[in-house]
Protein backbone atom coordinates (compact mmCIF):
# COMPACT_ATOMS: atom_id res chain seq x y z
CA UNK A 1 0.00 0.00 0.00
CA UNK A 2 1.40 3.08 -0.83
CA UNK A 3 2.66 5.40 1.85
CA UNK A 4 0.18 8.37 3.06
CA UNK A 5 0.44 11.69 1.01
CA UNK A 6 2.13 14.46 2.72
CA UNK A 7 0.99 18.04 3.25
CA UNK A 8 2.98 20.81 4.81
CA UNK A 9 1.80 23.61 6.68
CA UNK A 10 -0.93 24.69 9.55
CA UNK A 11 -4.65 23.39 9.18
CA UNK A 12 -5.18 27.23 10.07
CA UNK A 13 -4.11 28.30 6.75
CA UNK A 14 -7.00 29.01 4.12
CA UNK A 15 -4.86 27.42 1.55
CA UNK A 16 -3.80 24.50 3.52
CA UNK A 17 -7.51 23.38 4.42
CA UNK A 18 -8.45 23.69 0.97
CA UNK A 19 -6.25 20.61 0.49
CA UNK A 20 -7.50 18.98 3.51
CA UNK A 21 -11.27 19.43 2.55
CA UNK A 22 -10.06 17.96 -0.82
CA UNK A 23 -8.35 14.61 0.51
CA UNK A 24 -11.29 14.17 3.04
CA UNK A 25 -13.67 14.10 0.19
CA UNK A 26 -11.66 11.94 -1.77
CA UNK A 27 -10.89 9.42 1.03
CA UNK A 28 -7.55 9.59 0.65
CA UNK A 29 -4.96 9.24 3.36
CA UNK A 30 -2.55 11.82 4.50
CA UNK A 31 0.13 13.23 6.73
CA UNK A 32 0.06 16.54 8.53
CA UNK A 33 3.65 17.79 8.83
CA UNK A 34 3.45 20.95 10.59
CA UNK A 35 5.59 23.95 9.79
CA UNK A 36 6.40 26.40 12.46
CA UNK A 37 5.69 30.03 11.12
CA UNK A 38 5.72 31.94 14.00
CA UNK A 39 9.12 30.95 13.76
CA UNK A 40 9.28 31.73 10.36
CA UNK A 41 10.35 27.96 9.30
CA UNK A 42 8.21 28.49 5.80
CA UNK A 43 10.99 30.88 4.59
CA UNK A 44 14.18 28.64 5.51
CA UNK A 45 16.28 27.43 2.94
CA UNK A 46 14.83 23.44 3.76
CA UNK A 47 10.95 24.78 2.99
CA UNK A 48 11.69 26.96 -0.12
CA UNK A 49 13.31 24.07 -1.26
CA UNK A 50 9.61 22.02 -1.87
CA UNK A 51 7.55 25.74 -2.41
CA UNK A 52 9.87 28.62 -3.45
CA UNK A 53 7.62 31.37 -2.84
CA UNK A 54 8.04 30.47 0.85
CA UNK A 55 3.95 29.98 1.30
CA UNK A 56 1.92 27.19 2.37
CA UNK A 57 1.03 24.31 1.69
CA UNK A 58 3.04 22.23 0.08
CA UNK A 59 2.73 18.82 -0.71
CA UNK A 60 4.11 15.67 -1.60
CA UNK A 61 2.94 12.33 -2.57
CA UNK A 62 5.77 9.43 -3.49
CA UNK A 63 8.30 11.38 -5.65
CA UNK A 64 6.13 13.98 -6.69
CA UNK A 65 6.49 17.44 -4.59
CA UNK A 66 3.76 20.17 -5.83
CA UNK A 67 2.28 23.38 -4.16
CA UNK A 68 -0.27 25.91 -4.66
CA UNK A 69 -3.04 24.57 -3.15
CA UNK A 70 -5.72 24.22 -6.42
CA UNK A 71 -3.06 22.51 -8.44
CA UNK A 72 -2.40 19.98 -5.24
CA UNK A 73 -6.59 19.55 -5.04
CA UNK A 74 -6.35 18.77 -9.04
CA UNK A 75 -3.79 16.35 -8.51
CA UNK A 76 -5.38 14.71 -6.46
CA UNK A 77 -8.97 14.18 -8.02
CA UNK A 78 -6.96 13.31 -10.99
CA UNK A 79 -5.03 10.87 -9.22
CA UNK A 80 -7.75 9.38 -7.30
CA UNK A 81 -10.48 9.70 -9.76
CA UNK A 82 -12.03 6.50 -8.87
CA UNK A 83 -11.72 7.00 -5.12
CA UNK A 84 -14.34 8.40 -2.85
CA UNK A 85 -16.50 11.51 -4.12
CA UNK A 86 -15.89 10.85 -7.58
CA UNK A 87 -17.81 13.77 -8.82
CA UNK A 88 -15.40 16.55 -7.57
CA UNK A 89 -13.68 16.82 -10.34
CA UNK A 90 -15.65 15.47 -13.13
CA UNK A 91 -13.54 13.66 -15.94
CA UNK A 92 -16.15 14.47 -18.65
CA UNK A 93 -14.56 17.18 -20.50
CA UNK A 94 -17.91 19.77 -20.58
CA UNK A 95 -18.86 19.35 -16.91
CA UNK A 96 -15.17 19.39 -16.14
CA UNK A 97 -14.97 22.96 -18.21
CA UNK A 98 -17.82 24.66 -15.88
CA UNK A 99 -15.93 23.44 -13.19
CA UNK A 100 -12.65 24.96 -14.60
CA UNK A 101 -14.90 28.39 -14.84
CA UNK A 102 -15.69 28.28 -11.38
CA UNK A 103 -12.76 27.49 -9.81
CA UNK A 104 -11.33 30.05 -11.87
CA UNK A 105 -14.05 32.92 -11.09
CA UNK A 106 -12.90 31.48 -7.47
CA UNK A 107 -9.87 32.05 -7.65
CA UNK A 108 -9.67 35.49 -9.74
CA UNK A 109 -12.94 37.09 -8.75
CA UNK A 110 -13.83 35.62 -5.63
CA UNK A 111 -10.35 34.97 -3.80
CA UNK A 112 -8.79 38.83 -4.02
CA UNK A 113 -11.53 40.29 -1.72
CA UNK A 114 -12.51 37.76 0.73
CA UNK A 115 -8.71 36.71 1.63
CA UNK A 116 -8.07 40.44 2.10
CA UNK A 117 -11.03 40.58 4.27
CA UNK A 118 -9.87 37.37 6.48
CA UNK A 119 -6.44 38.79 6.75
CA UNK A 120 -7.87 42.25 7.78
CA UNK A 121 -10.80 40.27 9.92
CA UNK A 122 -9.45 37.21 11.53
CA UNK A 123 -5.64 37.83 11.23
CA UNK A 124 -4.17 41.27 11.25
CA UNK A 125 -5.46 41.72 15.18
CA UNK A 126 -4.38 38.06 16.04
CA UNK A 127 -0.71 39.14 15.27
CA UNK A 128 -1.06 43.32 16.47
CA UNK A 129 -1.48 44.35 13.21
CA UNK A 130 -3.59 47.60 12.50
CA UNK A 131 -6.83 47.02 10.47
CA UNK A 132 -6.87 49.17 7.25
CA UNK A 133 -10.21 50.68 7.39
CA UNK A 134 -9.98 51.77 4.02
CA UNK A 135 -9.20 48.42 2.52
CA UNK A 136 -11.94 46.25 4.88
CA UNK A 137 -14.76 48.95 2.97
CA UNK A 138 -13.12 48.46 -0.60
CA UNK A 139 -13.17 45.09 -0.13
CA UNK A 140 -16.66 44.28 1.74
CA UNK A 141 -18.29 46.47 -1.50
CA UNK A 142 -15.97 43.98 -4.30
CA UNK A 143 -16.94 41.03 -2.69
CA UNK A 144 -20.59 42.20 -2.01
CA UNK A 145 -20.73 42.39 -5.62
CA UNK A 146 -19.11 39.18 -6.30
CA UNK A 147 -21.94 37.50 -4.37
CA UNK A 148 -24.60 39.36 -5.71
CA UNK A 149 -23.28 37.46 -8.99
CA UNK A 150 -22.85 34.32 -7.42
CA UNK A 151 -26.67 34.51 -5.71
CA UNK A 152 -27.85 34.67 -9.63
CA UNK A 153 -26.14 32.05 -10.43
CA UNK A 154 -27.08 30.06 -7.38
CA UNK A 155 -31.11 30.55 -8.39
CA UNK A 156 -30.72 28.48 -11.37
CA UNK A 157 -27.79 25.45 -10.06
CA UNK A 158 -27.93 23.84 -7.11
CA UNK A 159 -23.93 24.05 -7.00
CA UNK A 160 -21.47 26.49 -9.43
CA UNK A 161 -20.96 24.56 -11.68
CA UNK A 162 -24.13 22.27 -11.79
CA UNK A 163 -26.27 19.80 -9.96
CA UNK A 164 -23.21 18.22 -8.09
CA UNK A 165 -20.46 19.80 -5.35
CA UNK A 166 -17.74 19.76 -7.08
CA UNK A 167 -14.00 21.29 -6.52
CA UNK A 168 -15.32 25.02 -7.17
CA UNK A 169 -17.37 25.08 -3.91
CA UNK A 170 -15.08 23.14 -2.39
CA UNK A 171 -12.29 26.13 -2.73
CA UNK A 172 -14.52 28.73 -1.51
CA UNK A 173 -15.03 26.57 2.06
CA UNK A 174 -11.84 28.12 3.67
CA UNK A 175 -12.27 32.07 3.19
CA UNK A 176 -16.19 31.58 3.54
CA UNK A 177 -15.83 29.92 6.83
CA UNK A 178 -13.59 32.60 8.51
CA UNK A 179 -15.54 35.54 7.32
CA UNK A 180 -18.85 34.16 8.94
CA UNK A 181 -17.37 33.12 12.09
CA UNK A 182 -14.50 35.27 13.49
CA UNK A 183 -15.29 38.30 10.24
CA UNK A 184 -18.65 38.62 11.21
CA UNK A 185 -20.01 38.69 7.77
CA UNK A 186 -22.41 35.91 8.26
CA UNK A 187 -25.05 38.74 6.91
CA UNK A 188 -23.10 38.99 3.32
CA UNK A 189 -24.66 35.56 2.84
CA UNK A 190 -27.44 34.46 5.02
CA UNK A 191 -29.06 38.18 3.39
CA UNK A 192 -28.86 36.31 -0.38
CA UNK A 193 -31.55 33.69 -0.22
CA UNK A 194 -29.28 31.24 -2.63
CA UNK A 195 -26.28 32.02 -1.40
CA UNK A 196 -27.36 31.32 1.82
CA UNK A 197 -28.75 27.95 1.28
CA UNK A 198 -25.80 26.98 -1.28
CA UNK A 199 -22.96 28.03 1.78
CA UNK A 200 -25.31 25.88 4.81
CA UNK A 201 -25.71 22.95 2.38
CA UNK A 202 -21.65 23.02 1.57
CA UNK A 203 -20.45 24.07 5.18
CA UNK A 204 -22.39 20.90 6.45
CA UNK A 205 -20.66 18.52 4.59
CA UNK A 206 -18.56 16.28 6.86
CA UNK A 207 -15.13 16.82 4.87
CA UNK A 208 -15.63 20.28 5.89
CA UNK A 209 -16.53 19.51 9.56
CA UNK A 210 -13.59 17.54 10.15
CA UNK A 211 -11.33 20.31 8.78
CA UNK A 212 -12.65 22.78 11.05
CA UNK A 213 -12.32 20.07 13.83
CA UNK A 214 -8.45 20.16 12.80
CA UNK A 215 -8.41 24.18 13.11
CA UNK A 216 -9.52 23.93 16.49
CA UNK A 217 -6.93 21.28 17.95
CA UNK A 218 -3.69 22.90 16.19
CA UNK B 1 -20.33 25.27 -35.79
CA UNK B 2 -17.37 27.38 -35.95
CA UNK B 3 -16.18 28.34 -31.69
CA UNK B 4 -16.55 31.82 -31.00
CA UNK B 5 -14.81 34.17 -29.11
CA UNK B 6 -16.33 37.63 -27.62
CA UNK B 7 -14.07 39.79 -26.63
CA UNK B 8 -11.22 42.88 -27.38
CA UNK B 9 -8.16 42.79 -29.11
CA UNK B 10 -6.60 44.81 -26.41
CA UNK B 11 -7.62 42.29 -24.21
CA UNK B 12 -4.83 40.53 -22.02
CA UNK B 13 -7.45 37.48 -21.05
CA UNK B 14 -8.62 37.26 -24.61
CA UNK B 15 -5.00 37.39 -26.18
CA UNK B 16 -4.66 34.18 -24.34
CA UNK B 17 -7.27 32.43 -25.70
CA UNK B 18 -6.76 33.61 -29.68
CA UNK B 19 -3.31 32.40 -28.70
CA UNK B 20 -4.49 28.84 -27.43
CA UNK B 21 -6.66 28.41 -30.78
CA UNK B 22 -3.71 30.08 -32.64
CA UNK B 23 -0.89 27.00 -31.61
CA UNK B 24 -3.62 24.57 -32.10
CA UNK B 25 -4.43 25.76 -35.36
CA UNK B 26 -8.49 25.92 -35.13
CA UNK B 27 -10.59 27.71 -36.48
CA UNK B 28 -12.90 30.65 -34.82
CA UNK B 29 -14.69 33.25 -34.95
CA UNK B 30 -14.13 36.99 -33.35
CA UNK B 31 -17.09 38.81 -32.13
CA UNK B 32 -16.22 41.95 -30.62
CA UNK B 33 -17.53 43.56 -28.00
CA UNK B 34 -17.58 47.28 -27.60
CA UNK B 35 -16.18 47.68 -24.16
CA UNK B 36 -15.60 51.55 -25.07
CA UNK B 37 -19.44 51.81 -25.05
CA UNK B 38 -19.80 49.65 -22.15
CA UNK B 39 -20.99 46.61 -24.12
CA UNK B 40 -19.73 43.87 -21.25
CA UNK B 41 -22.10 45.32 -19.12
CA UNK B 42 -24.89 44.93 -20.81
CA UNK B 43 -27.89 42.29 -20.53
CA UNK B 44 -26.41 40.04 -23.25
CA UNK B 45 -22.96 39.58 -22.85
CA UNK B 46 -23.81 39.22 -18.96
CA UNK B 47 -25.51 36.42 -20.53
CA UNK B 48 -22.12 34.94 -21.52
CA UNK B 49 -20.42 36.12 -18.51
CA UNK B 50 -21.85 37.17 -15.28
CA UNK B 51 -19.22 38.81 -14.23
CA UNK B 52 -19.49 41.61 -17.11
CA UNK B 53 -15.49 40.47 -18.25
CA UNK B 54 -13.92 39.27 -21.43
CA UNK B 55 -13.42 36.85 -23.13
CA UNK B 56 -16.40 34.85 -23.19
CA UNK B 57 -16.63 32.05 -25.66
CA UNK B 58 -18.82 29.30 -27.26
CA UNK B 59 -18.48 26.01 -28.73
CA UNK B 60 -21.56 24.57 -29.84
CA UNK B 61 -24.00 24.62 -26.84
CA UNK B 62 -21.06 25.20 -24.23
CA UNK B 63 -20.81 28.26 -23.09
CA UNK B 64 -17.67 29.20 -20.97
CA UNK B 65 -15.61 32.66 -19.47
CA UNK B 66 -12.34 32.64 -17.43
CA UNK B 67 -9.33 32.61 -20.10
CA UNK B 68 -7.70 29.79 -18.34
CA UNK B 69 -10.66 27.84 -17.71
CA UNK B 70 -11.18 28.48 -21.48
CA UNK B 71 -7.69 27.58 -22.46
CA UNK B 72 -7.69 24.73 -20.70
CA UNK B 73 -10.63 23.32 -22.42
CA UNK B 74 -9.29 24.01 -25.81
CA UNK B 75 -5.81 21.87 -24.82
CA UNK B 76 -8.20 19.01 -23.46
CA UNK B 77 -11.16 18.75 -25.91
CA UNK B 78 -8.72 19.70 -29.03
CA UNK B 79 -5.58 17.76 -27.19
CA UNK B 80 -4.59 16.19 -31.22
CA UNK B 81 -4.54 19.28 -32.89
CA UNK B 82 -1.77 21.61 -33.22
CA UNK B 83 0.68 22.16 -30.17
CA UNK B 84 -0.01 20.01 -27.46
CA UNK B 85 -0.57 22.65 -24.30
CA UNK B 86 -0.60 20.04 -21.65
CA UNK B 87 1.16 16.90 -20.78
CA UNK B 88 -0.37 13.42 -19.52
CA UNK B 89 -0.10 11.67 -15.57
CA UNK B 90 2.51 12.87 -13.47
CA UNK B 91 4.03 15.30 -15.72
CA UNK B 92 0.74 17.64 -15.32
CA UNK B 93 1.18 17.90 -12.13
CA UNK B 94 3.72 20.59 -12.59
CA UNK B 95 2.27 22.16 -15.66
CA UNK B 96 -0.63 22.66 -13.01
CA UNK B 97 1.43 23.75 -10.25
CA UNK B 98 2.83 26.80 -13.06
CA UNK B 99 -0.39 27.65 -14.19
CA UNK B 100 -1.58 28.58 -10.58
CA UNK B 101 1.37 30.26 -10.09
CA UNK B 102 1.43 32.54 -13.24
CA UNK B 103 -2.70 33.03 -12.18
CA UNK B 104 -1.62 33.98 -8.54
CA UNK B 105 1.72 35.06 -8.10
CA UNK B 106 3.13 36.69 -11.49
CA UNK B 107 -0.23 37.99 -12.55
CA UNK B 108 -1.35 40.12 -9.74
CA UNK B 109 1.93 42.36 -9.70
CA UNK B 110 2.59 42.18 -12.84
CA UNK B 111 -1.33 42.92 -14.50
CA UNK B 112 -0.87 46.25 -11.65
CA UNK B 113 2.13 47.27 -13.67
CA UNK B 114 0.68 47.04 -16.84
CA UNK B 115 -2.09 49.20 -15.16
CA UNK B 116 -0.24 52.07 -14.20
CA UNK B 117 2.61 51.61 -17.25
CA UNK B 118 0.78 51.33 -19.81
CA UNK B 119 -3.39 51.25 -19.99
CA UNK B 120 -3.63 54.44 -17.74
CA UNK B 121 -1.52 56.28 -20.72
CA UNK B 122 -3.91 55.12 -23.30
CA UNK B 123 -6.70 56.32 -21.22
CA UNK B 124 -5.37 59.37 -20.34
CA UNK B 125 -4.84 59.24 -16.50
CA UNK B 126 -1.81 59.55 -14.18
CA UNK B 127 0.49 56.89 -13.10
CA UNK B 128 0.74 56.31 -9.54
CA UNK B 129 4.79 56.17 -8.50
CA UNK B 130 4.29 54.19 -4.96
CA UNK B 131 2.34 51.78 -6.74
CA UNK B 132 4.80 50.67 -9.38
CA UNK B 133 7.42 50.61 -6.99
CA UNK B 134 5.51 48.22 -4.60
CA UNK B 135 4.78 46.07 -7.97
CA UNK B 136 8.06 46.01 -9.23
CA UNK B 137 9.46 44.69 -5.79
CA UNK B 138 6.54 42.39 -6.04
CA UNK B 139 7.37 41.20 -9.03
CA UNK B 140 11.34 41.33 -8.72
CA UNK B 141 10.70 38.06 -6.15
CA UNK B 142 8.68 36.34 -8.54
CA UNK B 143 10.96 36.76 -11.64
CA UNK B 144 13.81 35.67 -9.04
CA UNK B 145 12.07 31.93 -8.17
CA UNK B 146 10.98 32.04 -12.11
CA UNK B 147 15.09 32.52 -12.77
CA UNK B 148 15.49 29.49 -10.28
CA UNK B 149 13.16 27.33 -11.84
CA UNK B 150 14.32 28.22 -15.30
CA UNK B 151 17.26 26.99 -14.58
CA UNK B 152 16.21 23.56 -13.78
CA UNK B 153 13.97 23.31 -16.50
CA UNK B 154 13.73 24.35 -20.07
CA UNK B 155 9.83 25.78 -19.92
CA UNK B 156 7.94 26.54 -16.27
CA UNK B 157 5.82 23.37 -16.53
CA UNK B 158 8.68 21.13 -17.78
CA UNK B 159 10.81 20.38 -20.98
CA UNK B 160 7.83 21.20 -23.55
CA UNK B 161 6.04 24.59 -24.43
CA UNK B 162 2.43 24.54 -22.26
CA UNK B 163 -0.01 26.74 -21.30
CA UNK B 164 1.95 27.66 -18.20
CA UNK B 165 3.82 29.57 -20.44
CA UNK B 166 1.08 30.38 -22.67
CA UNK B 167 -0.72 31.64 -20.36
CA UNK B 168 1.81 34.29 -19.23
CA UNK B 169 2.52 35.98 -23.08
CA UNK B 170 -0.02 39.22 -23.04
CA UNK B 171 0.56 40.69 -20.20
CA UNK B 172 5.01 39.94 -20.74
CA UNK B 173 4.77 41.56 -23.98
CA UNK B 174 3.09 44.75 -22.24
CA UNK B 175 5.85 44.44 -19.64
CA UNK B 176 8.05 44.66 -22.49
CA UNK B 177 7.06 47.89 -24.16
CA UNK B 178 7.40 49.47 -20.54
CA UNK B 179 10.63 50.22 -18.11
CA UNK B 180 9.39 46.76 -16.36
CA UNK B 181 11.58 45.31 -19.16
CA UNK B 182 14.87 45.74 -17.46
CA UNK B 183 13.42 43.08 -14.70
CA UNK B 184 13.21 40.59 -16.71
CA UNK B 185 16.68 41.34 -18.98
CA UNK B 186 18.21 41.01 -15.42
CA UNK B 187 17.51 38.12 -15.21
CA UNK B 188 19.46 35.73 -18.10
CA UNK B 189 17.58 32.86 -17.65
CA UNK B 190 13.97 34.77 -17.81
CA UNK B 191 14.79 36.91 -20.45
CA UNK B 192 15.90 33.64 -22.61
CA UNK B 193 12.32 32.39 -21.92
CA UNK B 194 11.00 35.52 -22.29
CA UNK B 195 12.37 35.94 -26.07
CA UNK B 196 11.77 32.75 -26.88
CA UNK B 197 7.88 32.26 -25.95
CA UNK B 198 6.98 35.91 -27.54
CA UNK B 199 8.92 34.70 -30.80
CA UNK B 200 6.69 32.06 -31.17
CA UNK B 201 4.47 32.15 -34.65
CA UNK B 202 0.95 31.70 -32.93
CA UNK B 203 1.74 34.77 -30.41
CA UNK B 204 2.99 36.91 -34.18
CA UNK B 205 -0.72 36.01 -35.53
CA UNK B 206 -2.25 37.28 -31.78
CA UNK B 207 -0.45 40.67 -32.28
CA UNK B 208 -1.50 40.84 -35.85
CA UNK B 209 -5.38 41.21 -34.89
CA UNK B 210 -4.43 44.38 -33.44
CA UNK B 211 -3.23 45.78 -36.73
CA UNK B 212 -6.44 44.27 -38.59
CA UNK B 213 -8.72 46.81 -36.17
Amino acid sequence: MAAPVKVYGPPLSTAVSRVLACLLEKDVEFQLVPVNMAKGEHKKPDYLKIQPFGQVPAFQDESITIFESRAICRYICEKHADKGNKSLYSTNPLVKASIEQWLEAEGQSYNPPSSTLVFQLAFAPRVNIKQDEAQIKLNDQKLSKVLDIYDQRLESSRFLAGDEFTLADLSHLPNTHYLVTVGNRGEAFSSRKNVDRWWNEISSRDSWKKVVEMQKSK
Amino acid sequence: MVMKVHGAVLSTAAMRVFATLYEKDLEFEFVPVDMGAGEHKQERFLALNPFGQVPAFEDGDLQLFESRAITQYIAFAYKDKGTPLLCEGKPMATVSVWMEVEAHQFDTAASKLQWELMFKSIFGMATDAAVVEENEAKLSKVLDVYEARLSQSKYMGGDCFTLADLHHLPVLTNLMGTTVKKLFDARPKVSAWAADIMARPAWAKVLAMKNQQ
